[in-house]
């Protein structure tokens, strides 16, 4: 297996604690950033690194700041979205729980970048020990110099305030969590004007996701050489994979991008719980799944893309034997039904109507016309909604029936079942 | 509970917390999820006389205050039992038993989810995924997480909180 990079400490019990931070190279990063860099030369730094955004949609992290404009005389923020809330994702609580170092010291080093002085840390309100140890990790870093009124004599200043989410999915999306730290109803907003030109009160700002900010440590302490020799080179860098369902070894896993998904779930997770891996969704429930026989593709940006789905929050799901992929699908539309702020119509109906034709087939009352009517709404969904909780759920939705028409038949009218 | 405490009384609790989260914001609008959350810990929820308080204390109109509790679930806007039990009953803990526990809850309390034990000890309800997917399944007892459970160590958890008063810290 190759080198831990994030996950190094997790297993110390200490990883939390800034000396043990400190032992294990920690604040090298920044040390280097403000002695040798000009905040161009970051931007220039993290955009030639080639390190796209591990929160879902992997924009690429150094694009994002070279839109943060140069010449406009208000405030600039950062905000960490923390709110981890796509089903099967938990990487980011981890991080936090055991190594918040490595997020506060990257939260640094991109405020940095961008000229920010004020940063908010938006955690969702269920993760109370993330929020005690990052709480706790913002005033070490205080105590040490790393934070507060001009960081090691650079003249660079930075606070960082947590705000913490109260339950709700959707300020996960970027405008809907600015709109959250603005004290409103977490509701997405029109784009553009992009958040990197009007933000957070209508100021430039940037939403990068924990991981994301957890890599720029390492990326500064031991330079991009290093960094891009870690997984494919258009798309760098350490990554974490989050392994559960229906997998004998879940859990937290640090793998090289480009290994397939197949080998991730034989070799990582330990193989299927009960008999073989009928299914697997690659990146957390909003990306389509894949049937066992396509688990050859490799689990990258660009490949999961090129195969119809995506990396998103790379958490994998596996679905073995036992599971009934209509079920599957009910709870995943339950869930995205749920979770829908109720801003557009064919997201808040949509869902709606979707989640009550599936829990009518698992009832065993569903209608002749029933799939091609969930295959209609995926359609008036995808692509025609505000935001891309309405498109995920289309798309997730959509695969679970491409792949597996068969069960939803057999649901449906078992008796013209053909085993 | 809420029977005695006064607008007055409310904002006397609450006027320092309040001011402490102002302070780390250009906008008052912005403390209004902090001063629930203040409100919340102290109180156990939140309730018509703390959004007067809320909107008194941060100069907001009330409605502003109103639209954030309503919209976040973390929010109890009615009286929640000594202990709040949240099973997740997402995917990945659906896979591994959710459904199970969920009714092995229901049956053990005698109440269904959305519900509290007629002796306010326990509110129970379902809800989306914790982030803990790698312990499914999860139940989120008050502040902490609680993985890999099996009606077996539900049944000691249940017997363990029985013998506890209050309700955790944050
Ligand atoms: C419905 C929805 C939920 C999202 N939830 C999260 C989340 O919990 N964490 C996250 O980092 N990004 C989430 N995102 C993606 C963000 O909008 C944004 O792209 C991301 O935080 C940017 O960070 P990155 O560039 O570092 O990836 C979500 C997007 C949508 C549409
Ligand atoms: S797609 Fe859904 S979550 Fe997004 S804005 Fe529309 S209703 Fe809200
Ligand atoms: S699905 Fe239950 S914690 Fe994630």
């Amino acid at each position: 297996m190759s080198e831990l990079v994030l996950l190094k400490n997790i297993d110390n019990p200490d990883a939390s604690r800034i000396e043990t931070y400190e032992k294990s190279g920690g604040y090298q990063g920044l040390r280097t950033v403000l002695r040798d860099y000009d905040p161009d030369q970051v931007i220039e730094t993290v955009k030639s690194s080639n390190l796209r955004g591990r929160g879902g949609a992997g924009f690429p992290t150094g694009l994002k700041w070279s839109f943060v404009p140069k010449d406009n005389p208000l405030p600039r923020y950062l905000c960490c979205n923390a709110d981890e809330g796509e089903p099967g994702t938990f990487k980011d609580r981890i991080l936090m729980e055991r190594d918040p170092h490595q997020l506060i010291e990257g939260m640094v080093i991109a405020a940095y970048a961008i000229g920010c002085k004020t940063a908010y840390l938006y955690i969702r309100g269920e993760y109370s020990v993330s929020i005690e140890h990052c709480q706790q990790a913002i005033d070490e870093a205080h105590a040490l110099g790393y934070l507060g009124q001009n960081i090691l004599n650079s003249g660079h200043s930075l606070d960082i305030h947590i705000h913490k989410g109260a339950g709700a999915y959707i300020c996960g999306e970027e405008t809907a969590l600015l709109e959250s730290i603005e004290g409103k109803r977490g509701q997405p907003k029109l784009k553009p004007p992009f958040p990197a030109v009007a933000g957070l009160y209508e100021c430039p700002t940037v939403v990068n996701n924990v991981e994301t900010l957890a890599c720029l440590p390492h990326l500064f302490r031991r330079g991009e050489d290093w960094f891009s020799s870690i997984g494919p080179k258009d798309a760098p860098g350490p990554k974490l994979f989050g392994l559960s369902g229906h997998v004998r070894k879940p859990g937290l896993y640090e793998l090289p991008m480009g290994m397939s998904l197949g080998e991730m779930l034989e070799v990582y997770g330990g193989g299927a719980l009960n008999g073989a891996f009928k299914a697997a969704i690659p990146g957390g429930v909003s990306a389509p799944m894949f049937p066992s026989d396509l688990f050859d593709v490799k689990m990258d940006f660009g490949s999961l893309a090129a195969a119809g789905s995506m990396l998103g929050s790379a958490a994998v799901i596996g679905l073995d034997d036992t599971a009934s992929i209509p079920v599957v699908a009910r709870r995943i539309t339950e869930f995205f039904n749920h979770e829908s702020c109720g801003k557009c119509t064919p997201c808040r109906e949509g869902l709606t109507w979707a989640a009550k034709i599936l829990r009518r087939i698992e009832a065993g009352q569903g209608q002749v016309g029933d799939v091609e009517q969930l295959a209609m709404l995926c359609g008036g969904i995808f692509g025609k909604s505000f935001c891309a909780l309405g498109d995920g759920a289309a798309w997730a939705l959509g695969a679970t029936i491409k792949h597996f028409r068969h069960e939803f038949d057999a649901l449906i009218a078992p008796q013209t079942m053909v085993s | 509970m809420s029977d005695a405490r006064s607008l007055t009384d409310i904002k006397r609790d609450l006027a320092t917390g309040v001011r402490q989260m102002r302070a780390r914001y250009p906008t008052s609008r912005s403390a209004i999820m902090p001063a629930l959350e203040l409100a919340q810990q102290k109180y156990g929820q939140v309730e018509g006389l703390t959004y007067q308080a809320v909107s008194e204390l941060l100069d907001v109109p009330e409605i502003w205050v109103f639209e954030v509790a309503s919209f976040y679930s973390l929010f109890d806007r009615s009286q929640t039992g000594r202990h709040h039990l949240r099973l997740c009953t997402n995917l990945s803990c659906m896979l591994r038993g959710s459904d199970a526990l969920m009714q092995h809850l229901q049956n053990r309390l005698a109440i269904k989810s959305g519900e509290t034990t007629s002796d306010g000890a326990f509110t129970l309800t379902d809800v989306e995924c914790l982030g803990a997917c790698e312990m499914a399944p999860v139940l989120m007892v008050d502040a902490r997480y609680h993985g890999d459970l099996t009606t077996d160590k539900l049944d000691v958890l249940l017997a363990s909180l029985a013998g506890q008063p209050t309700k955790e810290a944050t």
